[in-house]
């Protein structure tokens, strides 16, 4: 993309963003490199297709309106229906303009890919070497949005702050569905899974309050599934986590488990510490005590598998079910009468069956269970960790 | 599971009175009146004892030309609901700001959107395609019926049932609140523990049914009974596209039910196939649905393009420019769609060198695509254009389309898409391809095949008024979208903060309110015109001076279609027919062979019904009894050996009699 392509581009496009100069186009104005590039990149693809298309319309109307019937001077031939020339012409046309296209989509996806790390901080900086990015760990929860900072120890919900020109290195999960994080001034949207993380690279360039949502349908409440994005001086920012650190409370699983029932319009809420480890075990879906981290199965599998025995870990890995007993939010009619799939007896939990404990790697065995947290979130079912156990 | 069940769970399963929206005052209003209008119907129709001639006449026809208009009626019947769905749609978001919360809350608008996506792609759409097919094919090839006509029944059947079944959502119960493709875990037993997915999925898979028949059947009747002449390359480029849309339903509709069937099986039996844990992997239901899900869009709109062909060569009085780039073109989008399905999920994060893959095939396509534009755009150079109302719908599409054919081509582009996807963007792109392709295409489809299949054209004036309405319409109700979405406003929500949104939004429901001025148009022009039918009477069977062989019959056509199978010798058939002076077979008609009616096809639908809303509310006894009764009636019917008839020679002879005389006092 020379720079030349995107003069031109801008002044055709110039009259139409001029026209709708009224409203705040965020995606053809973005504060950040990497939205500004594929801004960019929407204004050369549409350049490179109205060629085709302005054309296209144009003969549309003219040959519509020179050949219509009541036009006796218009050549009328009923029996002209081939032209070899005029066949190579009409499907090499679109194909030239699909290779440039092509070519272009092809280098501006690996350049643009939200997993590649950034190499420069906008179109005239490069990073300089000594600059280390800031790590943002984001989770989707029913309905809200939850920060770490894994590099100052705080976590924040429904906002987040950046110091400008550095590069930031966000990884996303989710807890319950699918969303998708998407900050429109700062660049293009990644889905945020449960069970998976995702990547984006990106960097903010202006100072702002911009706003970030969820772009991906997730239930009852996620009209309001929005939150705040500072971009802040670097002292700005330093402020802001200090603030985070004295008027936060505590993150622990607890906390999180907590948090992480479905709740709407949830207020900015600040966290001043948080719990060793606690975004690996929301990406690996074992907060609660006694549940096993997806990513010991996996490594189990890897080794082979548990073998006949591996079964009695289902009830440990089992997840989507941890709000069985409670009603569903907003539903019509409560207890539909699906039975939760956890109404299986519990006989996979063999009290006394020692060949599992050469396979369980449990990395939350060392972990007391938190007071009270017996009647907290924890489905009846699933605590069959060891604290409960005679 | 019947261990510790009361007598009433028994019987009901988890159907309570609580099942029954009746808090829910714009649910409750629209009852009454659809149960107002439907015992007005009923009582109408046995007062003028219709019964036994709708049974008889129409429910049990296998007559092609039967069922390709129910089809068609059964479309326009769900294009009302969910245009319905997509006028509330429109009316919330314009007045949901700043803190007003709008009439829907979010329970009831996330069910309308759900339904107004599953609606208009599987009960508006596809039976308005299926019917046009139906209709149009077997006349356009020169046979009698169908390959299969039972199995046609059948399909139309299995369809209704589906609609039916989605009906019934709204009143009992809710239908899902998971978007049209209930992506899980959303749509999981654990996140959707309501009856709103079962609908969908027992819906969709009762539909699917017939939908997949109906594409076996139309493939085998074009590949196997073209009348003698016509080889593949002199077929009417309507049978073109409708070979290649059946053969992708055929392809790809098993997927669509497979992928449900594990989304059931987790829901029902606890496997865990698109769940969280456990080894599930929704990321693999998202890959499986749009596998399906592009083929999809050009299963509606390939057919669209065949009708737009045959328009625009009549219409200009001209044959098709470029017949067999025009075959080809259709061929390659055929392949590849089924190369294009990540286009749908860049964001899902899958790497550079997959994503740039998909977003150039998904490029590719546009090149036949453009290649067909140009087609008809030269067909008309040359021409002497007649503008009759189906040439105002593809004027309007050719001016249409390209816009919503260039903005997904920049949806195509993975950086671009990961600022425009899941916004209001991506809502305007489709909605400008499937309006302005499908919708125009059908509407043009409709206006001009009325004719044969009713014996007298559509009043002109209140076409125009639908035309115009629509295509303003359009675009009030969908730029202001492609304006939102580069505002960064995405799609299914029903609240906003932002004040400056709004001015868009209530221009966008203005549209939407002269798209329902289209529509109220249109309905106004079926009632004229049957009112001004004598006026508007087509005694010769060739109103527009038409190109291929179904305009060589008499409008409305004969049960047998044709008393003799034609004999081709070139494209564009019936005009070359024309040309070489062809005469009218007076005499020498013989017995025609015909199929003979069966009720089975309602009897086997009706039984779906009660099968889908027995699983649906967990009703087990009747899941047996009903499935059982399916399998019973499916087997009775393999001894019906009463399935065909003769129409004597005297009847054809008195009936093509009849119209040489007709056909004499015009001329």
């Amino acid at each position: 993309m020379s720079n030349q392509i995107k003069f031109v581009g801008r002044l055709f496009v110039l009259p139409l963003l001029l026209a709708l100069s009224g409203c705040n186009m965020v995606v053809m104005s973005p504060s950040g490199d990497i939205a500004m590039q594929q801004r960019d990149l929407i204004v050369v693809s549409t350049v490179l297709m109205l060629l085709i298309i302005v054309p296209v319309v144009c003969l549309t109307f003219f040959f519509a309106w020179r050949y219509r019937n009541s036009n006796a001077n218009a050549k009328y031939d009923p029996e002209w229906h081939h032209s070899t020339g005029l066949e190579v012409v009409i499907w090499s046309a679109p194909l030239a303009i699909i290779i440039a296209l092509g070519a272009i989509t092809w280098i501006s996806t690996h350049k643009l890919d939200p997993y590649r790390p950034l190499d420069r901080i906008d179109a005239e900086r490069a990073i300089p070497p000594e600059t280390k990015p800031l790590v943002v760990e984001v989770v989707a929860l029913d309905w809200k949005w939850l920060f770490f900072y894994p590099e100052y120890g705080i976590a924040t919900v429904n906002e987040m702050a950046a110091p400008v020109d550095v590069p930031i290195e966000f990884k996303i999960t989710a807890s319950s569905v699918m969303n998708s994080f998407y900050v429109p001034a700062l660049a293009g949207m990644i889905y945020a899974m449960p069970g998976m993380q995702t990547k984006l690279h990106a960097v903010i360039n202006k100072e702002g309050n911009f706003e970030g949502l969820s772009a991906n349908y997730s239930g009852d409440g996620f009209s309001h599934m929005r939150f705040r994005f500072h971009g802040l001086q670097q002292g700005g920012f330093d402020e802001w986590v200090a603030r985070v650190k004295q008027n936060g409370t505590a993150l622990n699983r607890d906390a999180y488990l907590k948090l992480e029932k479905p709740s709407i319009k949830e207020p900015v809420r600040y966290f001043a510490t948080v719990e060793d480890g606690l975004f690996n075990a929301i990406l690996n879906m074992c907060v609660h005590p006694g549940q096993m981290c997806m990513n010991e199965m996996m490594h189990i599998d890897m080794m082979g598998g548990g073998g006949v025995e591996s079964h009695e870990n289902r009830q440990k890995l089992e997840y989507d079910n941890r709000h069985a007993d409670e009603e569903a939010p907003g539903a019509t009619h409560p207890a539909t009468g699906n039975p939760p799939r956890s109404e299986e007896p519990a006989e996979g939990v063999d009290e006394g069956g020692s060949s599992m404990n050469g396979m369980n790697h449990d990395a939350h065995q060392g972990h007391a269970m938190p007071e009270g947290s017996q009647g907290g979130p924890a489905p009846a079912q699933l605590n069959t960790n060891e604290s409960t156990q005679p | 599971m019947f261990g510790n069940t009361t007598l009433t769970q028994f019987i009901f399963g988890r159907l309570t009175l609580e099942s029954f929206p009746y808090h829910e005052p714009i649910v409750v209003v629209t009852f009454i009146a659809v149960a107002l209008g439907g015992l007005a119907v009923l009582a109408l129709i046995t007062k003028y004892k219709l019964w036994g001639y709708l049974w008889h006449e129409w429910f049990t026809s296998v007559d092609h030309k039967k069922i390709g208009i129910m089809y068609v009626i059964l479309a326009l019947i769900m294009l009302m609901r969910g245009f319905a769905d997509a006028i509330m749609m429109r009316l919330q978001q314009a007045i949901a700001f700043g803190g007003n919360e709008g009439y829907l809350n979010p329970h009831h608008y996330d069910q309308i959107f759900t339904a107004h996506g599953v609606i208009m792609i599987f009960f508006m759409a596809m039976p308005f395609v299926t019917g046009l097919m139906n209709y149009v094919v077997p006349l356009q090839i020169g046979a009698r019926d169908v390959s299969f006509p039972f199995l046609n029944n059948f399909s139309f059947w299995m369809t209704t049932a589906g609609a039916v079944i989605i009906m019934i959502s709204l009143f009992v119960g809710e239908f899902a609140r998971t978007g049209w493709l209930a992506y899980p875990p959303l749509s999981g037993a654990d996140y959707s523990p309501g009856v709103g997915v079962d609908y969908y999925i027992w819906g969709l898979q009762v539909a699917g049914v017939g939908t997949t028949l109906s594409g076996i059947n139309l493939i085998a009747t074009i590949v196997k009974m073209r009348a003698p002449g016509m080889s593949f390359m002199k077929m009417p480029i309507f049978t073109w596209t409708s070979l290649c849309t059946n053969i992708l339903i055929v392809a790809t509709f098993p997927i669509l039910t497979a992928t449900l069937a594990l989304l059931s099986l987790d829901r029902y039996a606890g496997t865990n196939f698109f769940t969280n844990d456990l080894g599930g992997n929704p990321m693999m239901y998202v890959n499986l649905i749009w596998i399906w899900g592009h083929p999809e869009v050009y299963i509606l709109i390939l057919p669209a393009f065949g009708i737009f062909s045959e328009v625009v060569a009549t219409f200009c009085g001209k044959r098709l420019f470029g017949y067999a780039s025009m075959v080809y073109a259709t061929c390659v989008i055929m392949i590849l769609s089924y190369l294009v399905w990540l286009h749908h999920f860049f964001t899902m994060g899958s790497g550079a060198s997959v994503n740039a893959f998909f977003g150039i095939t998904t490029m590719i396509i546009s090149i036949p695509t453009g290649a067909k534009m140009f087609n008809w755009l030269f067909t008309m150079y040359r021409g002497r254009i007649r503008y009759e109302v189906p040439m105002y719908w593809t004027v309007g599409f050719m001016f249409t389309f390209v816009i919503g054919g260039m903005t997904g081509v920049l949806l195509a582009v993975p950086p671009a898409d990961f600022v425009l996807h899941n916004s209001l963007f991506l809502i305007a792109h489709f909605h400008n391809v499937i309006i302005g392709g499908v919708v125009f295409g059908l509407m043009a489809g409709v206006v001009y095949w009325w004719p044969k299949a009713f014996g007298y054209k559509l009043d002109p004036f209140w076409g125009k008024m639908s035309f115009w309405f629509w295509q303003i319409g359009f675009f009030f109700a969908f730029m202001p979208l492609y304006v939102l979405g580069l505002m960064g406003v995405t799609r299914r929500v029903s609240q906003f903060e932002d004040p400056s949104l709004q001015i868009w939004f209530i221009i966008a429901a203005f549209g939407a309110f002269l798209i329902a001025l289209g529509i109220a148009s249109f309905v106004i022009q079926l009632v004229v015109s049957y009112l001004r039918r004598d006026q508007l009477r087509d005694f010769t069977g060739d109103p527009w001076n038409g190109r291929t062989l179904e305009w060589s019959t008499s409008s409305p056509p004969p049960d047998y279609n044709f008393a003799f199978t034609p004999v081709v010798h070139d494209h564009d058939s019936w005009y070359d027919m024309k040309n070489r002076g062809y005469e009218r077979p007076l005499g020498g008609f013989k017995p025609i062979h015909m199929p003979k009616n069966t009720g089975t096809g309602v009897i086997l639908a009706g039984l779906s019904v009660a099968l889908a809303f027995a699983l649906i509310w967990y009703i087990w006894w009747l899941v047996v009894v009903s499935f059982i009764a399916i399998i019973a009636v499916s087997i009775g019917h393999t001894f019906n050996y009463n399935r065909d008839f003769y129409i004597p020679a005297e009847t054809v002879t008195a009936t093509e009699d009849a119209r040489s005389e007709l056909l004499a006092e015009r001329t």
